[in-house]
């Protein structure tokens, strides 16, 4: 607008001919004829989202973040992020008098001195564990759907530098407790550092300030896990859903769908709605997860002591790949006269590959399929199927590494040896992620077929017809307009294809509603002279 | 009229403006929409609107307006149940009871966190008290009012709200021509006003300080960190030396008679800060005779044990964590981290899982007193290998 009109438009704000302003009316002016707001606010109001149910998945991850940085912040305000050595004298009657940390005690406090503290540091935990499940299965749905490529690279690194974030922040904030079983896992880590060959003792030193456990690691990763991880990870979600503001959302193909638009809901006021109702879902399930199921019950464990360790000793879940992997590696050491390399550091070198081809799967997929085009539309997984396969051989990779790292568990929940397992999950991290490209791949060209069976042949009707002739046929429900030889004319258009009867209108559900049917069926309606049984199902 | 009818009355109004745009055919309104829209897009127009008709606008139109700046078409804004229906009142009271119940729920949250004897006493965890149920309720009340707040919200949202589809247009995500050349010119002009090309000799001498000026911000970084590893020979020493006494974890000394055979014991020198000292924690094991009998003991150490007597380092040469698991009958030492199996009458050689290395072995006798000693140090460095392990000074 020039300099003129918006004059104008202000001076009309201001002048009587407009109805007396509401308060908000006001309030609104007053912000607008500061920093202009209305078509910024307006545009974001008007935002169309796309209406998936996949697309939650990182909202989610949002919403954990959120508590993690609530539940989080009451937390500090009694946690002691310090080494030094205190005699427990507080309220949990087991541990008096043992010697432990100043941080082992102030969790102690948090959990049994300060009221409600257990909740709020079991709500953090849970949040932490949604907030990384969260963050994986949007990345799969990521990938499995085509969404990271051109235009949307850079927002697909953001991505996997954020779910490695949540991995070192939630490492971290479980071993500032200092409890037997986090420092337990923190002499785990301190020893694959230490195989790293020629920096590991240097790097270790570095980081502990000495010899392991030292006295500085808790306070370092304090406020690392406060101040420094956090304020990255928030950056970098700011930048991520500004990426996705101004490239707008992809979507699924449909009818009406197409590259150069997006078909859904308006943000305000349906999407927010909904998008609150999710927050409220997600932030009631962890608390009820805080108050009602227990986990990392610290007390049990005691503070860490080198020369003890409980069995059965698992990270939390999105460290537990890691740890799978070290399990099943067999005991390979290279030694020559000047260095030694220990079996820790084969399996980082093994997943050195893996994070740097996860982070650079956009441009690897380009140049494989030479697609250097934007794209905004989604893929069915089954219409890529390479693609599909190789993320179904990933997942079952990570699956066996993910089972191994609780082999123990299992061995003895099931009565199995513990070698025995140990030998499944290295024979399976070798022939499953094959085993289930090559599955995967089948099905996505059988699924692949089965749409173009019925986009030819119809729907199966499930209507048996005895022909005259004694044949009998299954009716098949055309999806659209069919060649004299009753082929469908329609050709795929990469959208899901409806294959049961009442995907289309011609079946209702028998009944809708959980305890009673909440809507009558239409009533009956006699044929009309001349019309069809088929006709009448035709209706609306 | 229904506040349901009403509702739905204004949503057709708005639906029909929306449709009538669509269609080329237009009323007035519509033009006249379309006019203001396109004065918004372009920025500038030969003619203004004025503010009379801007006035003259209804707030539907105006929604329209804005949608139609913003390129979002709302194509169908149904409500699922028609206004005033038996099942729209039920979803109404549906909403209503989760919001209420939630409330409840709230309040029943703030009175059990104030009132209820929440002071863990109990001497052992498994003891139960009304305190254990402290949490428990707090979850539920506050889980509870949050949850049913959101399953209230989506009853709303499916069953009351319009079920809205709407369009919005996207463009090329690339900027057009015009602007990329402009942009690109400006950098490299601006460059060349303050001749960044041409001189030479400034460009360098900049580049080489902001190296070395890089450096000077990462040397305060790291230099106050690095700790030489090597310094106090910590990776290759533990706290054991000569004559000193094998400590059970309370501070008393063991003698022979003290263990069965095939018992275990962890060990501690008796020096300050033994117990959480890393490296120093032993494993004090009696075998049985026969396993005695076949213990192989590795070169030049055969003289470490003494007799039934052998003294392990307890912790993993895989990750270090404490080998704690002895299995007295068969002689094996588990690690519960990794599940590395050591057999003790091989020298604690590993038999299974990741590790690689034999457990180092702590020389061990019996001084004038009949109390365990450790004759000297390990002779090797104790737990997860490095890369220069073997530099043992």
């Amino acid at each position: 607008m020039s300099a003129t009109t918006t004059t104008g438009a202000n001076s009309a704000k201001a002048g009587t001919g407009r109805p007396a302003m509401s308060p908000a009316g006001k309030v609104g002016s007053a912000i607008d004829d500061r920093m202009a707001m209305a078509r910024p606010t307006r545009r974001l109001l008007n935002k169309v989202f796309p209406d998936h149910w996949s697309f939650m998945l990182g909202e989610i991850a949002l919403y954990s973040f959120i508590m993690l940085l609530l539940t989080g912040t009451f937390l500090t305000l009694f946690f002691d992020a310090s080494m030094k050595e205190v005699v427990y004298n507080g309220t949990y009657i087991p541990l008096k008098g043992v010697p432990m940390s100043a941080a082992y005690q102030s969790t102690l406090n948090i959990t049994f001195d300060v009221r409600g503290g257990l909740i709020i540091r079991q709500i953090h935990h849970w949040a932490a564990l949604l907030f990384m499940a969260a963050i994986v299965c949007h990345l799969l749905r990521i990938f499995f759907t085509g969404a990271f490529r051109k235009p949307r690279e850079t927002n697909w690194v953001i991505g996997c530098t954020l779910l490695l974030m949540g991995m070192a922040e939630g490492f971290m904030g479980y071993s500032l407790p200092d409890d037997l079983l986090s420092g337990t896992g923190l002499r785990v880590i301190y020893s694959a550092i230490l195989s790293f060959p020629l920096v590991g003792t240097w790097l270790d030193f570095l980081l502990f300030g000495g010899q392991f456990p030292g006295t500085d690691i808790i306070g370092r990763f304090y406020i690392l896990h406060v101040l420094l991880i956090p304020g990255i990870i928030l950056g970098l979600i700011g930048v991520h859903l500004l990426l996705v503001v101004k490239q707008k959302h992809t979507q699924f193909p449909g009818a009406g769908h197409t590259e150069n638009n997006v078909v859904g809901t308006r943000m305000y006021p349906i999407f927010a709605a909904k998008g609150i109702s999710l927050n409220m879902l997600s932030f009631g399930l962890m608390v009820f997860l805080g108050g009602f199921v227990q986990i990392n019950p610290v007390w049990l464990y005691g503070p860490y002591n080198p020369a003890q360790v409980t069995a059965g000793v698992q990270p939390d879940w999105y460290m537990a790949f890691g740890d799978g992997l070290i399990r099943l590696f067999p005991a390979w050491e290279f030694r020559s006269s000047w260095l030694d390399i220990p079996p820790a550091f084969w399996t980082v070198l093994l997943l050195g590959p893996v994070f740097t081809g996860l982070f650079l799967w956009p441009w690897i997929e380009a140049r494989l399929t030479k697609d250097r085009a934007s794209h905004n539309l989604l893929q069915r997984p089954r219409d890529v199927p390479v693609r599909t396969a190789i993320g179904a051989m990933s997942i079952a990779f990570y699956m066996v590494m993910l089972i191994s790292s609780g082999n123990d568990i299992i061995a003895e929940k099931f009565d199995i040896s513990l070698n025995a397992m140990t030998w499944a999950g290295r024979i399976g991290l070798l022939l499953l992620p094959p085993l289930s490209y090559w599955v995967t791949y089948r099905l996505c060209l059988g699924l692949q077929q089965h749409d173009r069976e019925v986009l030819e042949h119809g729907i199966e009707t499930g209507i048996l017809v005895r022909l005259p002739h004694g044949e009998y046929i299954e009716i098949h429900q055309p999806l659209g307009p069919v060649d004299e030889h009753g082929h469908g004319l329609l050709t795929y258009g990469g959208a899901a294809i409806p294959k049961k009867m009442n995907k289309i209108g011609g079946a209702r559900r028998a009944v809708r509603g959980f305890f009673g049917p909440i809507e009558s069926p239409p009533p009956v309606r006699q044929l009309e002279a001349g019309e069809t049984e088929r006709e009448k199902v035709n209706q609306p | 009229m229904s506040k349901f009818n009403r509702r739905k009355a204004e949503q057709d109004e708005t639906l029909a403006d929306g449709a009538s745009d669509q269609s080329a055919s237009g009323s007035d309104h519509s033009q006249t929409l379309d006019l203001i829209a396109a004065e918004a897009v372009a920025g500038d127009s030969a003619e203004p609107i004025s503010d009379e008709q801007l006035a003259a606008l209804s707030r539907d139109q105006l929604v329209v307006l804005g949608g139609k700046i913003d390129e979002v078409t709302v194509l169908s804004n149904e409500y699922p149940f028609e206004a005033g229906s038996k099942a729209e009142k039920a979803a109404e009271r549906q909403v209503a009871m989760c919001f209420g119940l939630a409330g409840l729920f709230a309040l029943a949250f703030v009175i059990i966190y104030i009132w209820w004897p929440w002071k863990y006493a109990a001497t052992k965890p498994t003891d139960f008290t009304l305190a254990s149920y402290y949490n428990p309720l707090l979850g539920i009340t506050l889980g509870g009012a949050l949850i049913l707040i959101g399953i209230g919200l989506v009853i709303w949202a499916k069953k009351l709200m319009p079920h809205e589809i709407s369009v919005q247009e996207r463009h090329e995500f690339a900027s057009p021509d015009v602007e990329r050349l402009a942009t690109a010119a400006t950098l490299m002009q601006g460059a060349e006003t303050i001749g960044l090309n041409r001189r030479t000799m400034i460009r360098r001498t900049l580049l080489g300080t902001a190296s070395v000026l890089g450096l000077a911000a990462l040397v305060p970084v790291v230099g106050g960190l690095i700790v030489n590893p090597y310094k106090n020979n910590e990776l290759y020493t533990t706290l054991w030396r000569a004559n000193m006494r094998l400590m059970r974890s309370n501070g008393t000394p063991i003698q022979p008679a003290d263990m069965e055979p095939g018992s275990m014991q962890t060990v501690f020198p008796p020096v300050a800060g033994a117990l959480s000292e890393p490296n120093s924690p032993t494993m004090l094991i009696r075998m049985h005779a026969d396993q005695a009998e076949n213990f192989r003991a590795r070169p030049n150490q055969a003289d470490f044990r003494w007799g039934e007597y052998v003294a392990f380092s307890k912790i993993c040469t895989h990750l270090g964590c404490p080998v704690s698991l002895y299995e007295q009958q068969t002689g094996r030492i588990l690690c519960p981290c990794h599940q590395s199996q050591f057999d003790i009458t091989k020298d604690a050689k590993p038999i299974f899982g990741p590790a690689t290395r034999s457990l180092p072995q702590l020389p061990i006798t019996v001084d004038v007193d009949g109390y365990f000693v450790a004759r000297s140090d390990y002779v090797e460095a104790v737990g997860p290998g490095f890369w220069n392990r073997e530099d043992r000074p």
